[in-house]
């Protein structure tokens, strides 16, 4: 078990100075793997509370073994000896340059150092455990766990593409189904034979082991997650989404036509945003149909809003609201989401009367004009997001980060998983020795995707094997 | 039979323990708390039914069999009953790892009550009654905890006994089911118990109904054997009991029989399945997944085209033979045209029809690990009453129930066995943690570190135990000391010993099959016993100092050298664990004050008031963040008490 953690304990935005802190009995060995001094000796942590100067080397990787030793950058390493510190355990804090990659990139060199990243919260309830932080700030503490723990939670759940959480998902049944075969013939060795498994065991543990290994270099290049608030457009047909999203992204994407209908799909785009990545789709329009094509799309599209972060309704203002409008609008008051009300076509004759659509909405719905034909509207649109989510302490990309970062540590310990499966099938061990192996990468990538493992080997068991008396 | 008032005169008598109950968990129950020294008095519907086998005729099978060994080394009985009494023995999953070997054994019923019984009525302290118990003797407190003063039976007899352990089985307004038939009897017609139910409930037990069901019994007369597999029993018979050698065991076994259901067998079912209570509706109590009726595997597992039934005799003394595999409630007509389309049965007659049993069982959620109930002090429950299902499953609870009222007595601190230590540690934890929604039967799947709990090593791991309990001698814990150091000696020899790359060691290496030594090269014997071709018996054609050592410890010796990297990875696991474990939660926590933590949370861990961290996070519903949010406030209420 590493019980040493480390996370980055400025916010990711570029600013002068960044620090990356370490907090466990092992902080003193890791710092000792990755840092040197200029003329290239070790680190002297000898007494406590000193200043280093020095520079920090990316280590080789233990799952590739392929990189260079190179300098990542020049920085301070200050050192503080348990019990004189925030966490009241061995820690060491390295300030570096502040850019969000210098930082990215030391963290992961400490985490490949063989920290582990940090939970929600950690720090300070370490620092609360080991009796650093005063009795009455307890509750704070608590708030500091919830609140972490919910954006995290969210941004692991929902913020994996699509189909990398649909790969982890097959990796998890085929690995679970492996597992629950041989437990069931364990447990009913005279009804279920284990004969000639062991060769589709070792099809299977190849090819979720290459799978990972590949995810996890991909991870590198942050394309584990998708960064970004969750957008989804809704409308009529023909209220003006797809200009919206033009407007927006400045490039045709959507098809946009006269016709009402038109959008029968969801269209996706990504921009970004004052610092924050919109994830936008864009879908078909509400409205009673008969039409089935478009009937798929509109139920993709209440699926979509129900999973987003953020909608924007866009309404036409230059018609009377109608039943499409309504079956919106119930929606937005049934969803605890996060809305934005476009009058659109602001440039036509009005229809609508704003006082009675905002009666008629949810009270924090923000309701704005808005004319995407003539792009006017667009900047306090704009303006109206990046409020809405800098304001409250939501630091959105900072926890997707970082909740990337425990996924791919969790992603690496599945592979040392499969890899003892590997070798336990190499040396010709019998199948109760790999289970074990191959639930713990069961549950590693149940972390992954946000899943909890509890009953399901049993379930799993009975429900596909007659096992019995 | 009428509940008789009160008021009349009636006897009261006194005892230590009141055991209600002389099954399988009662008669451990009993046994523990008479060996301790506490009088004792056992209850039972009918003294002809103690120990009774009303299922399957047979003790141990995959995981059960740890269950036995256990059990055995902590000083309970089952294990010597089933080595006197069994007609045939087998280890399963010898193939497999040792951590999967699985004894079982094949009882003479009729003998292993008989013996059962004989060691009951002549353990000192222990008293056998024939009485329904009907009601239980509380005390309410202030704080609305109860406490227990005694039981009351049927004629309004009254035992009081500062503890009272319940052990009613499947008998709690047990009915039986056979098609469109059902009375209200426990197995094999005998009386059910039908008012410790009502109160249970009154003193806030909450009760819930489950069901399970067993199979037809077959005149072995009306078989034909040579249309079936014959099923022998192993060469080298392995006790269960750690006080027994193998030869201590050598008899005569009997065989077992294999057959197969077909498709003629699965038409019949299909065509007359709304005649089964279970898809009827008739039948409400939840039923076991892991033992489901044949008409429950051919709706199912509709693919399957056939089904093994193992044909077990019930012993000596009779002709009935157990049908494993075809446990069923359908209507007798339609039981024997099924159980006649198998090969060597289609003369068959039926002795006793397969049937399935409802009964009331209590949610073990409202047990701590010690078995004794949460909120009545002296209550214990073990067995199928806290939903287990099994002989062996019962029999521990039974066996941990009695020391823990007898621990109690005695003013000591209960004996919990953690999951890491045992699978009675893994059945009783997920008895009072889990929420079991049918029957729980034990299975090696659901112990985390089984490379360690190996039967095996059941009395390295538990004897000592045992022993500071006071049901292990002195002359049987000085033995396991000798076997322990034993066993250290000789793996330290072996890893100091080194074979050289000579002519004699090659010649063995290439002989049996493994790549012989370098030039100049040497290896510790450890190392060559690690080799998947080689074990420590093979090696000791070169190991000239090997002295001669019980066989026992050669196995420890082979086992733990041979599997040390797994072994060593599972005790760094149980490491952690531990840590969690030892981490207490005050049992007057208010969960409903503590704030941040998540409302099912709250509810669950005020529902099942775990004992510590670890529990407290194998609850479902109870998510990481919660534990740490507990872990804060823990920390806060221990520094409060400090400054206080």
């Amino acid at each position: 078990m590493r019980e040493t953690i480390a996370a980055i304990a400025t916010g990711l935005t570029e600013s002068g100075i960044g620090i990356v802190r370490i907090s466990g009995s092992e902080s003193y060995e890791i710092i000792s793997r990755i840092f040197r001094t200029k003329s290239g000796k070790n680190i002297d942590l000898g007494e406590s509370h000193r200043v280093h100067y020095g520079f920090i080397h990316n280590v080789s990787r233990e799952t590739s073994g392929e990189k260079e030793d190179e300098i990542i950058d020049e920085v301070l390493v200050i050192n503080m000896k348990a019990p004189r510190s925030y966490t009241g355990e061995d820690t060491i804090e390295i300030d570096c340059h502040g850019g969000v990659l210098m930082m990215k990139k030391i963290y992961e060199a400490v985490l490949e150092a063989g920290a582990r990243p940090a939970e929600p919260g950690e720090f300070t309830k370490r620092a609360f455990l080991n009796g650093r932080i005063d009795l009455s700030q307890a509750e704070a503490v608590i708030d500091i766990i919830n609140a972490k723990n919910n954006r995290a939670l969210k941004a692991s759940v929902s913020q994996l593409k699509g189909n990398i959480s649909e790969k982890i998902r097959s990796f998890r049944n085929l690995l679970l189904e492996d597992t629950a075969y041989i437990e069931a013939a364990l447990d009913d060795p005279e009804h279920i034979s284990l004969e000639g498994f062991s060769e589709k065991l070792d099809a299977d543990t190849d090819k979720i082991l290459e799978a990972t290994k590949k995810l996890i270099d991909s991870s590198e290049n942050g394309k584990l997650i998708r960064e970004g608030i969750d957008t989804v457009i809704l409308g009529k047909p023909n209220a003006g989404k797809s200009s919206l999203l033009n407007v927006l992204i400045g490039e045709e994407r959507a098809i946009v036509t006269d016709i009402a209908g038109t959008t029968r799909d969801t269209l996706e785009a990504g921009f970004n945003l004052s610092g924050i990545t919109l994830n936008i789709t864009d879908t078909a329009g509400i409205r009673d149909t008969e039409d089935k094509v478009e009937k798929i799309g509109i139920e993709r599209a209440l699926k979509a809003a129900s999973e987003a972060d953020l909608i924007i309704y866009v309404a036409d203002s230059s018609v009377d609201l109608d039943e499409s409008d309504i079956r919106i609008i119930d929606f937005i008051n049934a969803n605890d989401k996060k809305t934005i009300v476009l009058l659109n076509k602001s440039d036509l004759e009005p229809k609508i009367d704003e006082n009675k659509l905002s009666s008629m909405l949810k009270r924090d719905a923000v309701i704005l004009p808005l004319s995407a034909k003539l792009a006017v509207g667009i900047e306090r649109l704009e303006k109206t997001i990046v409020d809405m989510f800098y304001s409250g302490d939501i630091n959105y990309n900072d926890e997707i980060f970082l909740t990337s970062e425990r996924q791919k540590a969790a992603l690496i310990n599945a592979l040392n998983a499969l890899k003892n499966v590997r070798s336990s099938l190499e040396a010709g061990m019998s199948e109760d020795f790999f289970t074990i192996d191959l639930m713990q990468a069961y549950e590693e990538f149940g972390y992954v995707i946000g899943e909890e493992v509890g009953e399901d080997l049993v379930d799993e068991i009975f429900s596909k094997f007659c096992m019995g008396k | 039979m009428e509940k008789i008032a009160k008021k009349r005169e009636h006897i009261t008598e006194y005892a230590d323990v009141v055991v209600v109950g002389a099954g399988h968990a009662g008669c451990e129950a009993a046994l523990a708390c008479g060996r301790l020294g506490f009088k004792t008095v056992v209850f039972t519907v009918s003294v002809d039914s103690i120990a009774l086998m009303p299922c399957n005729p047979n003790i141990g099978g995959s995981s059960k069999g740890h269950l036995v060994c256990e059990l055995d080394a902590l000083g309970g009985e089952m294990g010597k009953c089933i080595d006197r009494t069994f007609i045939q023995s087998k280890m399963l999953n010898k193939s497999k790892g040792p951590a999967v070997h699985s004894l079982r054994a094949q009882a003479d019923k009729q003998d292993y009550i008989a013996e059962m019984r004989k060691t009951l009525e002549n353990t000192e302290n222990i008293r056998i009654k024939q009485a329904e118990i009907t009601e239980l003797i509380t005390e309410k407190r202030e704080d609305g905890s109860r406490i227990i003063r005694g039981v009351r039976t049927g004629s309004g007899a009254e035992y009081m006994a500062s503890k009272v352990i319940l052990c009613t089985g499947v008998y709690l307004k047990a009915r039986c089911i056979y098609g469109e038939v059902s009375e209200y009897t426990g197995p094999n017609g005998l009386r059910a118990a039908n008012f410790l139910t009502q109160s249970l409930i009154e003193n806030d037990i909450s009760v819930r109904r489950f069901k399970t069901g067993t199979p037809a019994r077959v005149d072995g007369r009306t078989i034909d054997y040579d249309e079936m597999e014959e099923q022998k029993g192993d060469e080298f018979i392995r006790p269960f009991s750690f006080t027994n050698e193998p030869e201590d065991v050598m008899r005569d076994q009997a065989s077992c029989w294999l057959t197969y259901t077909n498709e003629r067998t699965h038409e019949i079912i299909r065509e007359n399945i709304d005649r089964s209570p279970l898809f009827s509706g008739e039948i409400v109590g939840t039923g076991p997944r892991y033992c489901p009726s044949i008409e429950d595997k051919v709706v199912k597992f509709p693919d399957k085209e056939r089904h093994q039934i193992f044909v077990e005799p019930e012993g000596y003394y009779t002709n009935e033979m157990y049908l494993s595999g075809m446990s069923s409630s359908l209507p007798e007509d339609v039981q024997l045209q099924m159980v006649r389309t198998m090969p060597g049965f289609s003369h068959a007659e039926i002795v006793r029809h397969a049937y399935a049993i409802e009964y009331d069982c209590i949610d073990a959620t409202q047990l701590k690990n010690s078995l004794e109930f949460k909120n009545i002090e002296g209550l214990y429950a073990a067995g199928q009453i806290n939903g287990s299902s099994g002989y062996e499953e019962a029999a521990v609870q039974g066996l941990m129930a009695g020391i823990n009222a007898s621990l109690s007595l005695k003013g000591r601190e209960a004996l919990v066995i953690d999951r890491s230590e045992g699978y009675i540690g893994v059945l009783i934890d997920d008895l009072v943690t889990k929420e079991t929604q049918e029957p729980y039967r034990m299975m090696t799947s659901r112990a985390e570190y089984r490379l360690l709990l190996r039967q095996d090593n059941a009395d390295l791991r538990l004897t000592e135990k045992g022993h500071e309990v006071g049901l292990i001698d002195d002359e049987r814990y000085s033995q396991l000391l000798l076997k322990k150091k034993l066993i250290e000696e000789e793996i330290r020899r072996l890893e100091n010993t080194v074979a050289g790359c000579n002519e004699r060691i090659n010649s063995f290496l290439i002989k049996s099959g493994s790549a012989p030594l370098k030039e100049g090269s040497g290896v510790s014997y450890t190392e060559l016993i690690k080799r998947p071709e080689l074990n420590y018996e093979l090696i000791g054609e070169i190991d000239d100092e090997r002295k001669e050592l019980p066989w026992r410890v050669r196995e420890q010796v082979n086992i733990e050298i041979k599997y040390k990297g797994y072994i060593e990875r599972q005790r760094q696991q149980v490491e952690h664990f531990k840590k969690l474990e030892r981490k207490k939660i005050p049992s007057d926590i208010v969960y409903e004050e503590l704030k941040g933590l998540r409302i099912e949370a709250v509810q669950k861990l005020s529902r099942i008031r775990p004992e510590n961290i670890g529990q407290a996070g194998r609850i479902s519903g109870v998510s990481p963040a919660d534990i740490s949010v507990l872990l804060v406030h823990l920390e806060q209420m221990k520094k409060n008490r400090h400054t206080v």
